[in-house]
């Protein structure tokens, strides 16, 4: 550790996010409210920006920064560009609903100041600065849950709050015995003292820091907030909170248990294939019979938090963990906020039974949907296909063949609820006339993402090999 | 070349979908027709081209930190399937000039549906089989659910969809055993057959090919899988069962043939006992159960279960080394193969005459039809030559197909064999009992039934005519399966 590192240009893509998030609220203070769309813009600047440093910094070396604080290697860099992609994405299908709204500004700061945090998620290497990401990462969503300020909203903000705190509070007397019994904070101290700190302690200390990044996840026990906040809110918000927090916390959490926690001292392989199993069986059973679209799409994402955590469950088990969490992360953000793009084109339409007859109204987007939940199905040659063969094969390598099996079972289950949608939107128009598209922003997001969820799979072979290399450790 | 053979029904279907809904119905219909004529030829070329092993061979990397390639190429087992599907669909195109129904999506979905076929068949890697065994489901899962007949054909496809998917993923469960088991870690056919990665037998071999086993029991159907099928089949359109039943069940059992038996030999050989008493029981079970339908359609369906129960049976004869020789496993997957194609021809025909019965008659009820003969001579008549090919006589290529499997099978697995031809007893008796029913006897004085319209006969009657071609002239057929069987045998003897 020396403390000569403390190179800001090596944080260029987390800058960019930070100084458009300050310069758009003072922006958006003084703009009158038909020019906000300004702010908007500078957003998308700096998230383009922010991929092209990223893009830059994945070709140098990687390092660690600050200390040993935060690293800057490959995990990052797909956190970064997950999580960028994704505010491209949510910016641009939240147009239609947000241009001209009193609280436009604030939307996009918010988006931009969670995305910052979801990113320190993603590269913290200290436990003292991943208290700090989670709390950057949480805050701004809770207000973001409550942006459009109706009923629903405020209570699904209130509920986000509230699980929050608790699984916050467990964090960080979980990271407080972790480094007091580890006797340091950064991750590497943290995993030699651990070696020879009681294993009950330990094992307390970890489950309390799983805690609170589960509640980033979605993923059992942390995943009480996600249907009421997913299905409380408008799409947009929906969208954010259902994929960047969730992009940031898998990250963290394979950091944690790659470099933080020694791969002898607890089984904690078999604890994060437990969790990994229970929720995604609970997502997707509790998925079955959802009739409105964004609840469905709440327990989806549940689900897709199991097959996400198998990857973390066999890290540094299988060579193939690392690439299959970025990928299937990557594949999932995607797919996920084109599904959401779509719920967000027809807002009228909240229920299965309102998507009746949409085939015939508006063939593009129906194929643009159909697309999506194929693709989290993982029907090839989509990207989540990839990430789950690749996840799968992770799981086998690792030992954990029955995760697998119980994966493909869990497959098969959600092909039952994702067909109860795409079924109506094929089927006969209903009593009520075909629901009818009410923004070309939100349209045409989906079209893009339903292209990349095709696209991004089919360049698998080039992807792949650029997120395997592992986590920088010293 | 296989990759323009391949490519071409998708080509086709893209451009066809950026033209507008409104167009004129003899646009999508008359470029399907065109599309699988232009197919068929260049698979005709590709039939003509002298050549042994694997020919027209094309590898490109694909993911290769994973092993995956696009690797496709043809033998003497994929080149009669892929003109199999080649023949069904030209012949589908031909059906379903008279379609009146959303013929854009229609004949885009079928468009892909051919890509997807012919590319299961020359596909030599595992995850590119896997890509084109998934996409058929969720192709055919849209096209029964869209074109079917009504709200039951929606419950159909979801059941269909579901239970076909689970043993998708088996499959691919399997598929990633074999992929870790072999060293440098591949999904490629050829190289994984020539490894034998699991050669030491064990629970992850005898895993690996439960796994694929079941994914391709599924598909194919066998008993007790084939729960599926019925329903699926009862409410699908004409052409889609004739698809359904002509080609995608042979993507199960071309599943044996390609990939189990090479590259599990050592396992397949030590449970090639459960294939013969699984393909013995379907053959039974099936025959039995279409005995006892009312329902033409469900009829037919059942007599596709007993059908390939007999390639399982085949299939594991092949694999049981003590008291046969080379010969005769040779000639059980000879058979095996030719039943494929068999299979697919007759019961393509038979699904698209039932086709035409529902369209006239508005049901698949046998009871509702009577003294058909008399008012519509050339339905009845060719419904009477694809009854007769579907139960085995002489002369047509079922009795062909038949015939080698029981011999190559019989000197292995004789109780089984004679059990097998007990099958054949009772599908001449219930193809006879439904031509009883529906073509003899006195006119239903209330049903006006029309008889076979040109474009319908020519959809059918080529499907009928090279059934008898190779049931008469099997040798040019033979030839191309001979060679590779034969290479087949030795790879599952090694």
């Amino acid at each position: 550790m020396n403390g000569t590192n403390e190179n800001p240009a090596a944080l260029l893509p987390e800058l960019f996010l930070l100084g458009a998030a300050v310069v758009g609220l003072l922006l958006g203070a003084w703009l009158p409210r038909d020019e906000q769309w300004l702010v908007r813009l500078l957003a998308a600047a700096a998230a383009l920006a922010g991929l092209v440093a990223t893009a830059v910094a994945a070709g140098r070396p990687d390092e660690l920064v600050f200390g040993a604080a935060y690293a800057v290697d490959t995990p990052t860099h797909a956190t970064r560009a997950i999580v960028l992609v994704a505010v491209l994405g949510v910016l641009a299908l939240s147009v239609d609903a947000t241009t001209g709204h009193r609280r436009e500004t604030e939307f996009v700061v918010l988006l931009q100041l969670g995305a910052l945090g979801a990113i320190l998620l993603g590269g913290a290497n200290d436990l003292l600065l991943l208290v700090a990401a989670f709390l950057l990462a949480s805050v701004p969503f809770y207000a973001l849950a409550g942006w459009d300020a109706s009923r629903l909203g405020t209570e699904a903000a209130l509920k986000y709050y509230l699980s929050g705190a608790f699984l916050g509070v467990a964090m960080l007397a979980g990271v407080a015995l972790l480094s007091g019994v580890g006797g340091a904070t950064g991750y590497g101290s943290v995993r030699d003292g651990l070696a020879a700190a009681p294993v009950a302690a330990a094992g307390v200390g970890l489950v309390a820091v799983l805690g609170g990044l589960l509640f980033k996840v979605g993923g059992v026990p942390g995943h009480f907030w996600v249907p009421d906040v997913t299905d409380g809110t408008p799409p947009a918000v929906a969208a954010i909170v259902t994929t960047i927090p969730k992009v940031g916390g898998l990250v963290a959490l394979y950091r944690l248990v790659s470099a933080a926690v020694p791969a002898d001292a607890l089984d904690r392989p078999l604890l994060v294939a437990v969790i990994a199993a229970v929720t995604m069986t609970l997502g997707n059973l509790a998925a079955f019979f959802q009739t409105t679209v964004q609840r469905l799409l709440a327990y989806s994402t549940i689900g897709q938090a199991g097959f996400l955590l198998i990857a973390v469950a066999v890290a540094d088990r299988a060579d193939l963990a690392q690439p299959a969490l970025l990928y299937y992360a990557a594949g999932y953000a995607v797919t996920n906020v084109g599904a959401f793009a779509v719920v967000a084109a027809f807002p009228r339409a909240r229920t299965l039974d309102d998507h009746r007859g949409m085939a015939r109204r508006t063939p593009a987007l129906a194929v643009a949907l159909t697309v999506c939940l194929l693709g989290l199905i993982g029907t090839p040659p989509t990207a989540v296909f990839v990430g789950k063969l690749v996840v799968f094969t992770a799981a086998v390598d690792g030992g954990f063949a029955w995760l697998a099996v119980l994966a493909v079972v869990n497959t098969v289950a959600s092909v039952f609820y994702y067909l109860r949608w795409i079924a109506p939107v094929f089927g006969a128009t209903g009593p009520g006339a075909a629901p009818l598209p009410e923004g070309r922003w939100a349209a045409g997001t989906a079209y893009v993402c339903a292209a990349l969820a095709v696209g991004f799979g089919l360049l698998g072979g080039v992807v792949l090999p650029l997120l395997a290399a592992p986590p920088i450790a010293w | 070349m296989l990759s323009l053979i391949v490519f071409l029904p998708a080509a086709v279907a893209a451009a066809l979908v950026l033209v507008p809904a409104t167009a004129p119905r003899r646009v999508f219909t008359g470029a399907w027709v065109a599309t699988s004529a232009v197919d068929l030829a260049l698979v005709v070329a590709v039939w003509l081209t002298p050549g042994t092993g694997i020919r027209f061979e094309e590898r490109v990397a694909w993911m290769p930190t994973v092993g995956i390639s696009y690797h496709v190429g043809v033998d003497g087992i994929s080149l009669p399937l892929v003109g199999l599907t080649s023949v069904l669909f030209a012949a589908c195109a031909v059906f379903a000039l008279r379609e009146t129904r959303a013929v854009k999506g229609y004949v885009a979905l079928f468009l892909a549906l051919q890509t997807v076929s012919l590319g299961l068949f020359v596909a030599l890697d595992l995850i590119l089989f896997f890509l084109f065994f998934d996409l058929s489901i969720v192709l055919m899962y849209f096209l029964i659910a869209g074109w079917g007949h009504g709200e039951r054909a929606r419950a159909a496809a979801l059941g269909f969809f579901l239970y076909t998917f689970l043993g998708s993923l088996a499959l691919l469960l399997g598929f990633i055993v074999l992929y870790l088991a072999a060293e440098p870690h591949t999904f490629d056919v050829v190289e994984l057959a020539a490894a034998d990665p699991l050669a030491g037998g064990g629970p992850v071999a005898a895993f690996a090919l439960l796994a694929i086993g079941i994914g391709l029991a599924v598909k194919t159907p066998t008993v007790p899988f084939h729960t599926w099928l019925p329903p699926a089949h009862t409410e699908a359109p004409a052409t889609g069962s004739a698809i359904l039943a002509g080609i995608l069940l042979k993507m199960g059992t071309y599943g044996f043939v390609r990939i189990a038996m090479p590259v599990l030999p050592g396992t397949w050989r030590e449970y090639a006992l459960v294939a013969v008493v699984v393909g013995v029981v379907s053959v039974l079970h099936g025959a039995l159960v279409a005995l006892a339908q009312t329902d033409l359609k469900r009829m037919i369906a059942y007599t596709s279960v007993n059908h390939m129960g007999y390639v399982i049976l085949g299939v594991g004869a092949a694999g049981i080394l003590a008291g046969s020789d080379e010969q005769a496993r040779q000639l059980a997957t000879t058979g095996a193969v030719t039943q494929m194609v068999a299979h697919g021809l007759i019961t393509g025909a038979l699904f698209l005459l039932t086709g035409v019965l529902h369209e006239r008659g508005g049901t698949y009820d046998m009871a509702a039809y009577s003294g058909l003969a008399a008012r519509t001579p050339r339905f009845a008549g060719a419904f009477a030559v694809a009854a007769f090919a579907s139960l085995g006589l002489p002369g047509f290529a079922g009795f062909i197909a038949e015939f080698q499997i029981f011999t190559g099978a019989l000197a292995s697995a004789p109780v089984a064999t004679v059990c097998a031809l007990v099958g054949i007893v009772l599908t001449a008796a219930l193809f006879l009992r439904a031509l009883h029913r529906v073509f003899l006897g006195a006119p239903a004085a209330d049903r006006r039934v029309a008889d076979l319209h040109p474009s319908e006969a020519a959809a059918i009657v080529p499907l009928l005519g090279l059934a008898t071609v190779i049931g008469v002239l099997p040798r040019f057929l033979l030839d191309v399966i001979e060679p590779a069987s034969r290479v087949l045998v030795e790879l599952v003897a090694r």
